[in-house]
């Protein structure tokens, strides 16, 4: 065989096996001990690092799973199926959570609000017409239009109706909660997906002005409230249910004129109707 | 003297990303964030170093004894192939948040083009063992330098008013070209 084939082979054999061994050293000196469990539960966990579980990501959840003992049903992307998988594995029990969903607790869209005797031009962004004039509604406390929640949307979520108000698109929405951060005007919160009857409203004017500014707020006449024995109280002219002592059957749903308290089908998809 | 300017040269004059366009593939990709794009600088430059003090002494003390020149390729490939297995190690017994904030380009910098194409300069321009590593340091340094630079631009670039077809990848890419550009004002400075 030819000599200059023997020694190259030699060569790089003798080389490989030089640096394979330095890294085998390496290898030893510098092995990172890492939970097997950790990296299970990172792949059980959708991997959006969004962020709403309040940790840094889905891997840093994970290893405050294993490490910190931190509840296995924070997720709320992956909701009930994530946390009993990820109960599976750690063999502990978990109680089930109910998914949360945001709800827009405003109805006052282009064609209910009354409009600023001026228009609105500049950025299409509720954060910036809040800062700016408080948009081209003349109430201060609903939906500017603007869209930022569903801007904010990681998972497409949520979209624009055509009269202005952004509706939730339950079968996509994970329950991040990243639109009530989005929301300067805190319209929207979050409540369990099986809670069906909410104030639509969040004017706290008097009830003259309330009623000037908009077709169906809540202007506060307390009428839902009186019979509720402690489940609607009118605070600061606004209805606010108190989900602990709320009985449905007690509210005069149809007496509301505006229909600022109003109840949802408990299986439905969209935001209103 | 001379060992200064080859420095400088590759720092900067002849820029590997901006002036020869290597190591691209980084330099896009991990140029969103100042600090990680520093650290990747840093990666990089280690790599570099290294590369260019072992890649000569194998060329010269091995390859050129036996006549085995045409082994250069694949023998600098192995080289560069356990550093970078080396740093990647290293990262993550010492900073996870960097080592995920790198991601896969920690394991790509085996196959950026800019370190195999240092070496292959020392080679080609038949460098001595110091000047060797000096051309590593600054091709390193200047690496490091036009990453960060590009990061610090991407991040105000996140508060501009970008129009609708330039986000994300075209506006990148333009401030890459600007960037060169830019760089291209210190060609012919120093020649070597």
């Amino acid at each position: 065989m030819d000599l200059t084939l023997i020694i190259a082979i030699a060569t790089m054999g003798g080389l490989g096996f030089l640096f394979a061994g330095g890294l085998a050293i390496a290898d030893k000196k510098l092995r990172v001990e890492e939970n097997p469990l950790i990296g299970k539960i990172n792949d059980l966990l959708p991997g959006a690092n969004c962020g709403a579980c309040g940790k840094a990501g889905c891997y840093d959840y994970a290893v405050n799973i294993v490490e910190n003992n931190a509840p296995v049903n924070g997720c709320p992307v992956g909701g009930n199926e994530t946390a009993v998988l990820i109960a599976e594995i750690l063999g502990v029990e978990t109680n089930a959570s109910v998914k949360m969903i945001p709800r827009i607790l405003c109805r006052g869209g282009n064609s209910e609000a009354v409009k600023k005797m001026a228009e609105y031009f500049g950025p299409l962004s509720c954060s910036a017409m809040d800062i700016v004039s408080g948009g081209d509604k003349l109430c201060y406390y609903g939906c500017l239009g603007g869209g930022d929640c569903v801007n904010a949307c990681p998972f497409n979520a949520m979209l624009m109706n055509s009269d202005g108000i952004p509706e939730v698109i339950e079968e996509l929405c994970t329950g991040c909660g990243m639109c009530v951060k989005a929301c300067p005007r805190n319209v929207i919160e979050m409540h369990p997906q099986d809670r069906n009857v909410f104030v639509y409203c969040k004017n706290q004017d008097d009830p003259k002005r309330s009623k000037d500014v908009c077709t169906v707020s809540c202007m506060g006449c307390g009428i839902c409230a009186r019979k509720s024995e402690g489940g609607v109280e009118i605070v600061n002219n606004l209805a606010v249910i108190n989900y602990d002592k709320f009985v449905e059957s007690n509210i005069p749903f149809d007496k509301c004129k505006t229909k600022a308290i109003d109840r949802i089908d408990k299986i439905s998809t969209g935001q209103n109707n | 003297m001379e060992l200064i300017l080859i420095f400088f040269s590759a720092a900067i004059v002849n820029n590997f990303v901006l002036a020869y366009f290597l190591g691209i593939c980084p330099f896009i990709g991990v140029s969103n964030k100042i600090t990680s794009a520093f650290s990747m600088g840093l990666a990089t430059t280690f790599v570099m170093t290294i590369t260019a003090i072992v890649t000569w002494l194998i060329y010269h003390l091995i390859l050129v004894p036996f006549h085995l020149e045409f082994l250069e390729y694949v023998s600098f490939i192995l080289v560069i192939a356990s550093l970078v297995q080396f740093v990647e190690m290293f990262i993550k017994k010492v900073s996870q948040p960097l080592y995920r904030a790198l991601g896969i380009f920690l394991p790509l910098i085996t196959t950026n083009c800019a370190i195999l194409g240092l070496a292959l300069f020392i080679v080609l321009r038949e460098y001595t063992f110091l000047q060797g590593i000096f051309f590593g340091v600054g091709a390193g340094a200047g690496f490091t330098l036009a990453i960060t630079i590009m990061a610090g631009i991407r991040e105000e670039l996140d508060l501009a008013d970008v129009p609708k077809a330039f986000q994300g990848a075209p506006i990148t890419l333009i401030v890459a070209g600007i960037l060169a550009l830019a760089f291209m004002g210190f060609s012919g400075l120093i020649s070597v």
